[in-house]
């Protein structure tokens, strides 16, 4: 049961506040507020009370998303569920989620607020059910842009970028759809996340992979839409299927709405994705990769007689040979003239900027303190790890692939259907 | 907060608003409503707008409707009359044939809050529940359960209850849940909506219907039902076997949380639903959203209490993210010790090793604090990181690790020697007074194996001027007064100095009145010195870590799936952030939840051996005082009401009952043994023979058979 619901931006300005039972002022903004933000970092602040009442927040998009609650035995998991339910709504419904585009859709989100919830009660945060309900138009907060008219070729012929989905496309309202009329799109997303921890001996230590499908969907009705997988796809490690290389994952979760009648036998997934977006599947791996890690790193971290440090970081990346984009962090003196180093203070890091890495190959860096370390004689101050911050496109670690994608009956008008792979760092440390 | 010029801001609005051009383009009308109400949501007061919204109410167009419902709704209770012009409108749109206008009008119809409404809005709510669109009848559902909270006096209207019940076999869920929503709170006083068979069978059977929240709210209300024979379990067991693996996390909680309800009296079938729940709870630690993550791992450390054994093949996923908050690191590593054992220990100490370094000093020393936790059963391994992290020289590392080597030693005497030769020379890192008051404690324990003791001693009472702490003081003395004892050729001369400063020059009452304590004892001779001051070094008996019995699972199900797993954290962890511990107050309300976690078998486990032991208790007549703070110890065989002791207030905890830490909930974690001191004010003079005196001393030498030294009569300045 929810009191109260309101959003603050980060520096404490009210852009949302709704208030559903009547059980506490509007003052408890501010002290939700102050209390926020007189944590010190350790202090878990998911929870915090004032008096009688519990307030319960989530971060999305640099906002605050509060919730605040009289009973005690409310479920955080059910609070904190229905916050990100709500975020996501608001970011499918104002097309990207950030203190200007909440601003400017207030009206929207107050009815969304109102269809969402009644007296404190979750009703629906179905998009299907919400798209009969929501009236107001979402203001979109893109500015008008030259860029935008670079896709389009001379005397309006096809370009190759016109081909190409901009990777913005899909951060747009999904009602606008509804207008437009011709931009029926479905956007296919796998996305991993690797957490992968690489002992100081270049053993792997650790190595998980949490993977979603997600289908992003702009069509106002959609029908059956059907998604293939590998065929060689499997669930725990018992189960083998094929002969080629298995896609093994450890662990898999579907969306309630999802069909898994021909799962079994065809590896296929049935559902009917309502607007917006949604997770259809979840899947984890852990320790078993199907492919070493994609990077690797040979550090050579030698002193000076003048206690000096020297650190020499090669960094291999040993991805088939496309072309990758690697965002990544740490460490500087650089063999090429596009990446960037710096040093900061504040985290005690060096930050190491590589825009684009070739599978393949390997890059190197070397760094060196440039005074003497103030003690006479101290002790090594230790090298703390390389966390390397990485994007992947077009690239599963597990492998998992997406056969084809489907929509039954075949709609009238043209639809427009991309798929997109994509496996994020979530947490890569090297050990030195 | 209103800004510059609200108040014209407010006046232009109204000017637009009964502008009749404006009114007459709906396009601008809708805009300057917008305008009001962004006002609004900034925080400025648009109230006085009232009268020309209610006007803005009879329009045609949707989104200004609900625009100025918004607004209606926000203002209501401060203009009841004028509202009552708002329910003519709010009643002709109940009759509208779109049914989304019905459902708006009775939502804001009920929702304006004010009693005088009720009886116009009670027609629209009951021809509500017979609407044909399940909108409008989730709304008049609900729409009940507000009336009667604006009337909770007011009679139930059984026929109105009885429709409710009628409509829980409504087609559409939402209303299903809706009714038991309502009926719960217009029952309230009967104990919430009536569960039996029947409606249990039905709610379970149309589960499936439902989305996440309907079915989380059916589960918890189900939690009341009590199946009438083992099979009806069973059977209900099996139903709803696959939301117990569900992938949302709400229902999965809500599911397990009706398990342990219904299986309280079957051990076995609700450790096994643990099991069960294990997959998805390790999903959820891996969810991207921080705040699902946390809430996982706060449930899963109580289903560690219960199931040691979980999660010790998947300790792995509890190995922190580089990026991941100082509070989620903390937990998880809470969560990794929890998970050590012989196979994996190895792996483990590596990992946490590497978060010493971290960036965050918080981080660094609960990693610091874990590993001194995992050393109460693998001692050598601990020992070897902790002496090698003194080595880096870094203040917030080394104040961290002699706190920790200080619970180690506490714990684990055959670490002595090791700590005691670490000990050499990191005075000078140590900056902080908890890491100093530590060292004072390691120093006063160990002191005769400890070479420089007691020029270390010397340097603190060289600077004993300038020293801010007040336990730094406290300890300092102490822990002269102990080494005194065993090398006293070499610290008398700096105890006659410190002595002599805390009882002439020292302003703060609580060391002076330590230092006049301990001279006194010293007139009475060595022998009775040494009787009091000579306590224990160290308690075997505060077990080991591992194999620690698992509670049962009734401990801890009532808090399953509320915040106040959650909450705890924060309890838990305030210590964590070493605030002064000297002058902490414990109100007497949490002490009611620490003599539940202390039980006194444990107390009296621990009394035994420590006789002999300082108490002192001091009271000083005119300080204004209405404190008893009762620690935590003794409340079973405390017969005197404990008005007496109105507030106490636990001003100093000395020796290494340093950090609250220990006395807050874990039992395990309770010092209690050691030096406890309450500086207890009363607000009247004393008597000797008071009543409260008495009571103390037969309190404590009955639970803990401790010295009690009891000092009237220090003249107050």
């Amino acid at each position: 049961m929810i009191s109260q619901v309101f959003i603050l931006s980060s520096q404490g300005d009210h852009l949302i506040y709704k208030d559903f039972r009547g059980e506490a002022g509007s003052d408890v903004v501010s002290v939700f507020y102050e209390k926020v933000t007189a944590l010190t970092g350790d202090q878990p602040p998911v929870v915090m009370s004032h008096g009688d009442l519990h307030f319960v927040h989530v971060r999305q998009g640099g906002l605050y998303w509060v919730a605040t609650t009289t009973s005690p035995g409310s479920s955080p998991f059910t609070i904190i569920e229905f916050l990100n339910r709500f975020s996501a709504l608001v970011k499918d419904y104002c097309g990207s989620l950030s203190e200007k585009s909440v601003q400017m859709n207030f009206a929207l989100i107050y009815e969304l607020l109102d269809e969402v919830v009644d007296y404190g009660y979750i009703q629906t945060t179905s998009s299907d059910v919400l798209k009969n309900f929501i009236q107001t138009e979402a203001v979109s907060s893109k500015p008008f842009s030259l860029f935008d008219l670079s896709n389009v070729g001379f005397f309006g012929a096809e370009t190759q970028q016109s081909k190409v989905a901009p990777s913005s496309a899909a951060s747009r309202p999904i009602q606008s759809s509804r207008e437009q009329g011709g931009r029926s799109e479905i956007f296919l997303d796998v996305i991993e996340r690797m957490s992968v921890v690489i002992g100081s001996k270049g053993v792997v230590l650790k190595a998980d992979v949490e993977g979603e499908v997600r289908v992003k969907c702009f069509m106002p009705s959609c029908s059956e839409m059907r998604i293939g997988l590998n065929e060689e796809f499997s669930i725990g490690k018992s189960q083998l299927r094929g002969y080629g290389a298995a896609v093994r994952v450890d662990e898999c979760r579907f969306h309630q709405n999802v069909h898994l009648d021909e799962f079994h036998s065809n590896r296929v997934l049935r559902l009917c994705p309502s607007q917006g977006e949604q997770t259809v599947m979840q899947y984890q791996l852990s320790d078993d990769l199907p492919s070493a890690p994609p990077f690797r790193l040979f550090p050579t971290i030698e002193r000076d007689s003048g206690g000096r440090l020297l650190m020499y970081l090669k960094l291999r990346c040993d991805l088939p040979s496309k072309r990758f984009v690697v965002i990544s962090a740490l460490s500087q003196e650089l063999s090429s003239p596009d990446q960037s180093a710096e040093l900061k203070l504040q985290n005690r890091a060096i930050d190491w900027k590589i825009p684009r890495f070739i599978g393949g190959t390997q890059l190197s860096a070397l760094f060196k303190t440039s005074s003497p370390p103030p003690h006479p004689s101290p002790p090594p101050p230790p090298v703390g790890p390389v966390v390397l911050v990485f994007e992947l496109p077009q690239l599963t670690v597990s492998g998992l692939q997406i056969r084809f994608l489907r929509l039954s009956p075949v709609q009238p008008a043209p639809s427009q259907r991309w798929i997109r792979y994509v496996t994020h760092s979530d947490s890569y440390i090297l050990r030195l | 907060m209103p800004y510059l010029g609200s108040e014209d801001a407010v006046r232009e609005l109204r000017r637009a608003l009964s502008n009749p051009n404006v009114q007459s383009d709906q396009l601008r009308y809708r805009n300057t409503v917008l305008k009001a109400i962004r006002a609004m949501s900034q925080g400025v007061d648009v109230s006085d707008l009232f009268s020309e919204m209610v006007k803005a109410c009879a329009t045609v167009d949707i989104v200004q409707k609900k625009l100025v419902y918004v607004f209606l709704c926000s203002y209501a209770t401060l203009n009841p009359e004028l509202s009552l012009l708002v329910i003519n409108t709010l009643r002709k749109d109940c009759q509208d044939p779109n049914p989304m206008v019905r459902s708006l009008a009775l939502r804001n119809m009920t929702n304006l809050r004010l009693p005088s409404l009720v009886e116009y809005v009670e027609q629209p709510l009951a021809a509500g529940l017979r609407d044909r669109a399940a909108c409008v009848r989730r709304v008049a559902v609900l729409g009940w359960a507000k009336l009667h909270n604006l009337q909770p006096d007011a009679e139930i209207d059984a026929a109105v209850v009885n429709e409710l019940y009628g409509l829980l076999r409504d087609p559409d869920p939402v209303v299903m849940v809706n009714c038991l929503r309502a009926l719960e709170e217009i029952l309230k006083k009967e104990g919430g909506v009536a569960i039996n068979k029947p409606i249990t069978h039905h709610l379970l059977n149309r589960l499936k219907e439902s989305d996440v929240w309907g079915q989380c709210e059916v589960l918890r209300i189900l939690q009341r039902y009590h199946p009438q024979s083992e099979d009806e379990l069973f059977d209900i067991l099996s139903l709803l076997d696959a939301s117990l693996v569900s992938p949302h996390p709400p229902v999965m909680a809500a599911t397990l949380g009706l398990f342990l309800g219904l299986c309280s009296g079957l051990p076995a079938v609700s450790l096994a639903a643990l099991e069960r729940v294990r997959g998805p709870l390790l999903a959820a630690c891996g969810s991207t959203s921080r705040e699902t993550r946390f809430t996982a791992l706060c449930h899963i450390q109580l289903l560690l209490r219960s199931l040691p054994g979980l999660m010790g093949a998947h300790y792995k996923r509890f190995f922190c993210g580089y990026a991941e908050p100082a509070y989620i690191k903390q937990r998880k590593m809470q969560v990794l010790v929890e998970l050590v054992n012989d196979e994996n220990v190895a792996m483990l100490l590596d990992e946490l090793k590497g978060y010493c370094t971290d960036v965050n000093p918080e981080t660094a020393q609960a990693a610091i604090s874990a590993i001194g936790r995992i050393g109460r059963s693998y001692s050598d391994r601990c020992l070897e990181i902790l002496t090698g992290l003194l080595g880096l020289k870094q203040e917030h590392i080394t104040s961290a690790v002699v706190q920790t080597m200080c619970d180690l030693v506490w714990v684990c005497p055959q670490c002595s020697d090791t700590v005691c030769s670490a000990l050499e020379g990191c005075e000078e890192m140590l900056q902080d007074s908890q890491g100093r008051q530590a060292l004072l404690w390691l120093l006063a324990a160990y002191g005769e194996r400890v070479s420089s003791a007691p020029y270390t001693l010397e340097g603190f009472i060289d600077r004993v001027r300038s020293e801010a702490s007040l336990g730094v003081k406290m300890e300092l003395l102490t822990t002269t007064m102990r080494l005194f004892l065993c090398r006293p050729s070499e610290t008398q001369d700096m105890l006659g100095r410190l002595l002599h400063y805390c009882i002439e020059e020292e302003m703060d009452m609580c060391v002076r009145d330590q230092a006049l304590l301990y001279y006194r004892l010293l007139h009475c001779g060595i022998e009775e010195t040494h009787k009091v001051l000579h306590g224990q070094r160290s308690d075997p008996s505060l077990g080991v870590l591992i194999g620690r019995p698992a509670e049962p699972i009734n401990q801890w199900a009532y808090s399953f799936n509320t915040l106040e797993p959650l909450r705890q954290a924060g309890v838990e962890t305030e210590p964590a952030s070493r605030g002064s511990p000297e002058h902490v107050t414990f109100d007497p309300k949490p002490n009611t939840d620490l003599s539940d976690t202390l039980n006194c078998s444990q107390i009296e486990k621990l009394g035994t051996p420590i006789s002999g032991q300082l108490l002192p208790f001091f009271f000083a007549e005119p300080l204004k005082f209405h404190q008893v703070g009762w620690g935590a110890s003794v409340h079973s065989h405390f017969q005197i009401s404990p008005e007496m002791f109105n507030r106490v207030q636990v001003r100093a905890l000395a020796g290494p009952l340093k950090d609250i830490h220990r006395v807050v909930p874990k039992p395990l974690l309770c010092y209690l043994g050691c030096v406890l001191r309450f500086v207890v004010l009363l607000e009247d003079e004393p008597s000797p023979q008071s009543e409260v005196q008495s009571a103390l001393e037969h309190v404590f030498i009955q639970d803990v058979s401790v010295h009690c030294c009891i000092h009237l009569s220090l003249n107050p300045d």
